[in-house]
Parts: structure tokens; C-alpha cells; sequence
């Protein structure tokens, strides 16, 4: 789960990586309170998770509460690379004698964390890498040592920042593992005219993995958020994801269904989403899904795709064939089923003789004939 | 011979009292798996029945081993205890610990991987079917009825490709196929697997599967053609598919390490690598299979 700048900064409060003062306000009347409290001059940024925002306007700075006010005014609302601006973050100002960046992620090559840090702070850190691969020091940390002060130490010398950042680089590192993150960072870091050290912007995204134990992060989860069939999806507790095409798809394992998505879209047909119904294909979870894709004003017809290995084939078009009576199909339906009794399965499927389902054996056929019936129903 | 797990291999269940863990020890059981125990140290000293065997629980798995000699472990734990299990096989010596659990906390993950790199377990998965070598031994849930013994060896991310192709290609049949997981962070990659196949007598070609995230296909091109080196670290066959040449960036889809970040991790990028390797990569699974056939004649 990625986080908005202003959960970013409170974790950092949390756990002692230096940040200014902030309100996060939803109307602009809101903004004249609180930045009368933060002092009267703000900076005042949309909340979005996604880069750019300063570009797009999203980020103003206010000399006093009415300009803050104004300022939210504009920025709510806003539209920022297809991201609604719901909230405004107003947080102090500072001058900024220097800026760094620094974070702390997952190294899949090298299956353990890095550290990342360099004295070009402020910049996207992607072209950075880029341009100048050698102005970003990338540096292992050990899982077991973690990062220590003088880790932080030698972090922040590998990089070119000053010694004095150390404190925020072992502060960062506590929000790292405390809070199960899979992302921490800050960018800009900054040194200020009067020497603080200060954690300007952020960016933390949570381990999905690891919600279990910590169950303060669910706040951070706010419903709406990818849409709103995303959302029902989830509350369903499906493994889904919209997309833009025009076939639904539903299949089991993620290996399998993002092979479908590939296979339909070789057929000349764009998939809709993406659907893992995992191995067992229950009837229950079957017309949960069929619910939600036929929710989607988008879909024009819908691929079922299913690989009986654990769970047979019979059991799978048993769970078909009661999802179908629990949902109105108002599309047509393309249903492969292959693997451990096979022939029982399509035969069960075959009795049922619905009008909109069409049986077909191989996985490449199923997904022509999906593709054709959406290409003819658009 | 096969790779990693044998018909000598001597399997211990963590878990093997909980739901899924019986589900699945009965099912290792009738594929001819030498289940020698399981373990919970709440039931240490009982027996479990599966259909005619008893198999005895022992109260961890260092008591496992000495009873048992067993050198293989299937973990069944759920995602908060999986560190604790695979660091407890990794203390006791275990030659090999097979982690099933999906959802395990990455920061887990790293933890109990490096541990056991250290001590010199090898790990396969999380969030992985397990390994089977047809006609010998099954350790995990990948279904043992699919398919035959073979010369083919398989190594996936993806569960239900693994199923999909060990089907397709089921009258050929198997030397061992290794579902290795589809987590960020995993025990046994796509190069471990490579080697080992690349010296087991009994395989004659490799298949290997792939999806977004990560450039695991990528390290796995570059050591099939030894790439900077003098000679190719693989000379037989390899027959590869990657999924998620749909996948929108940005977004997780399914597998917690399937996810395209940025311009990394793209399927086109791992099929383009691993092509000019000299892999043949399928369009789809299907076409997979029928590449399979040819190279095999």
C-alpha cells in the first residue's frame, strides 16, 4: 500500500525523523484555521500519490491564511495525472540551504535492503539514476546489524550528505522495519539556513503482507481509493484489478490469469481486469467475481479460465454452474476448463446448456472466441 | 535422479496438524512421498493417521531429525509463524525447507532467507507449490497426478503454469518441476534451478517461467549464456514463457512480486533477454509446450 505525503510524514513523526508542523484540511474553509495555527505562512500541497504534482500546480505556497485558503481552493479538486485531489496537506515553510535524498528499499537482486542516498536532493531521483548514476550511492544493509548510527554514518559519507543527517537516516531506518515498509523516503532532505535537518517530502509504501500486525495501518487504507469496483472487489475479498479493455477476465493463480490477460490481448481485444479466484473456484467466489465484472459497464464479454489441479475440473464447473444461478448473466460468457478430470468437468458444463456460455477446450481458442464476441459487442 | 528432492528424501511437515497441512501431507503420502514425521509442539508424541499410515508428530524439527534422519522440510505454517518455523528447520541442520505460505511479511522474508544462505539451507519459496519429482517424491501442493516421470525439468513463479504445462506435456513427462514462488523475495531462483538441471543427468530440456517484476529472467539469460564469461553455464536445451506483457505499471497483480516498478520489470524486457540467450520463448502456454515438443524431436 502506498501511502499520501501526509501519512508518509506522520510515520516519520512517529518515529523521530525531523518533520515541520502540518495539517491536513478536505475544504478550504478548513485552511484558514489551520494555517493561522501553523503560523500564517504555509505551503500548501495536494495529496495525491503520484509524482509531478508540483509541475501540475499542486503545491502553492501561501504568505498568510487567506492566500493559504485561496490556494486550497485551487488545488482541491484538481485533476493530477488522472488523480482526484481530495486533501491539501499545509505544513510550515522553511529556508532551504541544501537538499538531499535518501531512502531505504527492498533489493530484489540481491534479496536484501538498500540504501540509497545522494546530494542532488529535490530532483526525480529515476532521472538522477539515470543521468548521473554516480551522484546516487546505493549501499546493502545487513538485515541482521539494520542501520546503526555509524551505518548511518558511512551512509551519508558514501553520498556526500553531512554527518549531521546520521540521526535521520537511523530514524528513517526505525520507520523502515517498525513499521513493515517495503519503501521509505525522503526527498527532498534538507539542511536549512539554521542548520535543522528536516524531512521535507515523503514517500512510504507498506509491506500488503504484513497488515496482520499492524492493525493501525487499516486507517491508512481509505475506500474509494482505485475506484469503486476496485473497492467492492476487495471487500469481497478478491484478488482484482481494473483495467481499460473490454473482456472480463476470471481465472485461478496469478501466473495463469496474467497469461490470459496476455493471450486475449493477442487476440485483439484489450482485458478488462484482472481476476485471481485462487485454486478451490467455489461457487461463492466464482459469482463474487462474476458480480463485479459484470458490474463494469465496460465489459462485453467475459473469459472464465480455470486449470483444475488441486480442485478437479468437476468440482470447478459444479461451482460454475451454481455461480450462474446466483448471478444474471447479461454478457456472454467464454468458459476453458483443462487439467484432472477434464471431460466429467465439461460435461457438467455442457448439461447445463446456458444460453450465453460457450465451451471451448484450449486456452487459445477461448481467448480468440472472447476477444471476437467483445470486439462484436462494442 | 532428478533435482533437490528424491524418492530417498526424507520429508518432515511443519504445520502438518493444521487443515491445510493435512490436506496436503495426505495427498504427499499417496504420491510416495516418505513422510517420516510432522511437527507441533503442542502435539509432540502423538500419531496422525492418513488412510493407512501413521505418522508420527514430534515437538520440533531437531527432534524430527534425530528420530527420523529427515533432510526435508514442507512448511504449512500461517504467515505470522513462518519465521519462526524456518528458522527453527534452519538451526536443526535441514538440508531443504519448503515454504507454501503465501503472505508472509517481506522483512520476514529477508530475515529468514539470509539465515538460512548462512547455514547452507536452501529454501524454496514462499508463496511457491512446491517441488515434485514425478514417480518419486512430492513435497508441497503441486498436484502428483498431472503428469509422469520425464526428462523434462521445470522451474516457474507461477503455480497453475507449472499445472498448465506439466499437463500439456504430461506423455513426456518429468524429471523434476520446481515451483519456486512469486514473492519480491525468494529462497531458490530461476539460476539455482538452472545449474542443478543443467548437471542432472535425467533432464534433457529445461522450461522455465517467468513473470513481471523483479529481473530474475533477466540474471537467468545472462547465466545461460554465460554472458562476460568464456563458455555458456547451460548447454541444454531451454524453452522459456513469461506472463504480464498486459500488466499496467505500478500494479500488483496477484503474485506480491509480480509488479512492473517504473520501466523494470517488464515482460517484453524478460523475453527479449532471455531470447537473445538463445531461449525459445512461447507467445502463450500452449505454444510453450508445442516449443518444448520440437526442440525434444
Amino acid at each position: 500500500m502506498d501511502l499520501f505525503e501526509y501519512q508518509a510524514r506522520e510515520l516519520f513523526a512517529r518515529h523521530g525523523v525531523p518533520v515541520l508542523d502540518a495539517a491536513v484540511v478536505s475544504d478550504p474553509e478548513s485552511a484558514q484555521t489551520a494555517a493561522e495555527l501553523l503560523g500564517g505562512r504555509v505551503v500548501v500541497k495536494a495529496q495525491v500519490k503520484t509524482g509531478g504534482r508540483g509541475k501540475a500546480g499542486g503545491v502553492k505556497l501561501a504568505a498568510h491564511p487567506g492566500e493559504a485558503v485561496a490556494a486550497a481552493q485551487a488545488i482541491l479538486g484538481m485533476d493530477i495525472k488522472g488523480h482526484t485531489v481530495g486533501k491539501v496537506m499545509l505544513a510550515q515553510t522553511a529556508d532551504i540551504a541544501e537538499e538531499f535524498y535518501a531512502s531505504y528499499l527492498l533489493d530484489r537482486t540481491n534479496r536484501t535492503w538498500l540504501a540509497m542516498a545522494s546530494a542532488e536532493g529535490g530532483m526525480d531521483i529515476e532521472e538522477v539514476a539515470a543521468t548521473k548514476p554516480e551522484a546516487l550511492a546505493r549501499i546493502p544493509v545487513d538485515p541482521v546489524e539494520g542501520v546503526t548510527e555509524a551505518v548511518a554514518r558511512d551512509i551519508a559519507a558514501a553520498a556526500g550528505l553531512p554527518p549531521e543527517t546520521a540521526p535521520a537516516l537511523v530514524a528513517l531506518w526505525e520507520v523502515f522495519t517498525a513499521e513493515d515498509a517495503v519503501l521509505v523516503e525522503v526527498n527532498p532532505l534538507v539542511r536549512t539556513t539554521d542548520g535543522r535537518i528536516l524531512a521535507i517530502d515523503g514517500k512510504v509504501t507498506l509491506d500488503d503482507n504484513a497488515r496482520g500486525r499492524h492493525p493501525q495501518h487499516d486507517a491508512y487504507d481509505v475506500p474509494g481509493e482505485g475506484g469503486d469496483l476496485e473497492s467492492q472487489a476487495r471487500a469481497k475479498g478478491l484478488n482484482y484489478v481494473k483495467l481499460d479493455g473490454s473482456v472480463g477476465i476470471i481465472g485461478n493463480g496469478a501466473g495463469l490469469v496474467m497469461s490470459t490477460l496476455d493471450v486475449v490481448a493477442r487476440n485483439g481485444a484489450d482485458p478488462a481486469n484482472f481476476l485471481d479466484i485462487g485454486g478451490g473456484a467455489s461457487a461463492q467466489v466464482m459469482a463474487d467475481g462474476l458480480g463485479v465484472i459484470l458490474s463494469d459497464a465496460d465489459v462485453k464479454s467475459v473469459f472464465v479460465n480455470v486449470f483444475g489441479g488441486i480442485t478437479a475440473c468437476d468440482a470447478v464447473a459444479n461451482g460454475i454452474v451454481q455461480a450462474l444461478d446466483q448471478v444474471e448473466l447479461t454478457k456472454p460468457l467464454v468458459v476453458r476448463l483443462d487439467g484432472n478430470n477434464a471431460a466429467a468437468g465439461r460435461e457438467i458444463l455442457d448439461g447445463a446448456a446456458h444460453p450465453l456460455v460457450t465451451r471451448l477446450d484450449t486456452m487459445d481458442g477461448a481467448a480468440a472466441r472472447a476477444a471476437e464476441l467483445a470486439l462484436a459487442g462494442s | 535422479m532428478a533435482i533437490y528432492l528424491t524418492a530417498h528424501s526424507k520429508v518432515v511437515v511443519q504445520g502438518m496438524t493444521g487443515s491445510e497441512g493435512r490436506k496436503h501431507t495426505a495427498r504427499m503420502l499417496a504420491a510416495g512421498t516418505n513422510v517420516v514425521g510432522g511437527v507441533n509442539p503442542r502435539k509432540a508424541g502423538q500419531r496422525v493417521g492418513f488412510d493407512g499410515t501413521e505418522v508420527p508428530v514430534f515437538g520440533s524439527v531437531k527432534e524430527a531429525i534425530d528420530a527420523t534422519g529427515a533432510d526435508v522440510s514442507v512448511v504449512f505454517v500461517p504467515p505470522p509463524f513462518v519465521k519462526d518455523a524456518v528458522d527453527e528447520a534452519t538451526d536443526a541442520g535441514i538440508g531443504l525447507a519448503v515454504v507454501i505460505t503465501e503472505g508472509v511479511p517481506v522483512h520476514d522474508s529477508v530475515a529468514f532467507r539470509a539465515r538460512a544462505a548462512a547455514a547452507g539451507t536452501r529454501i524454496v519459496g514462499p508463496n511457491c507449490p512446491g517441488l515434485i519429482t514425478p514417480g518419486e517424491s512430492n513435497a508441497g501442493i503441486i498436484p502428483a497426478d498431472i503428469t509422469k516421470p520425464g526428462r523434462i525439468g521445470l522451474v516457474s513463479k507461477s503455480g497453475t503454469l507449472t499445472y498448465q504445462l506439466m499437463y500439456e506435456l504430461r506423455d513426456i513427462g518429468f524429471s523434476t518441476c520446481v515451483g519456486i514462488g512469486g514473492d519480491p523475495v525468494i529462497g531458490t531462483t530461476h539460476i539455482d534451478c538452472l545449474r542443478a538441471f543443467e548437471e542432472d543427468p535425467d533432464t534433457d530440456l529445461i522450461v522455465m517461467i517467468g513473470e513481471i517484476g523483479g529481473d530474475a529472467e533477466e540474471r537467468a539469460a545472462a547465466f545461460i549464456s554465460g554472458q562476460g564469461g568464456i563458455k555458456a553455464n547451460v548447454t541444454k536445451p531451454v524453452v522459456g514463457y513469461v506472463a504480464g506483457f498486459t500488466a499496467p505499471e505500478g500494479k500488483t497483480m496477484g503474485h506480491a512480486g509480480a509488479i512492473v516498478s517504473g520501466s523494470s520489470g517488464t515482460a517484453r524486457a524478460k523475453k527479449e533477454a532471455l531470447e537473445a540467450a538463445g531461449v525459445r520463448v512461447g507467445e502463450t502456454p500452449s505454444e510453450t509446450a508445442r516449443l518444448a515438443r520440437e526442440v525434444l524431436g
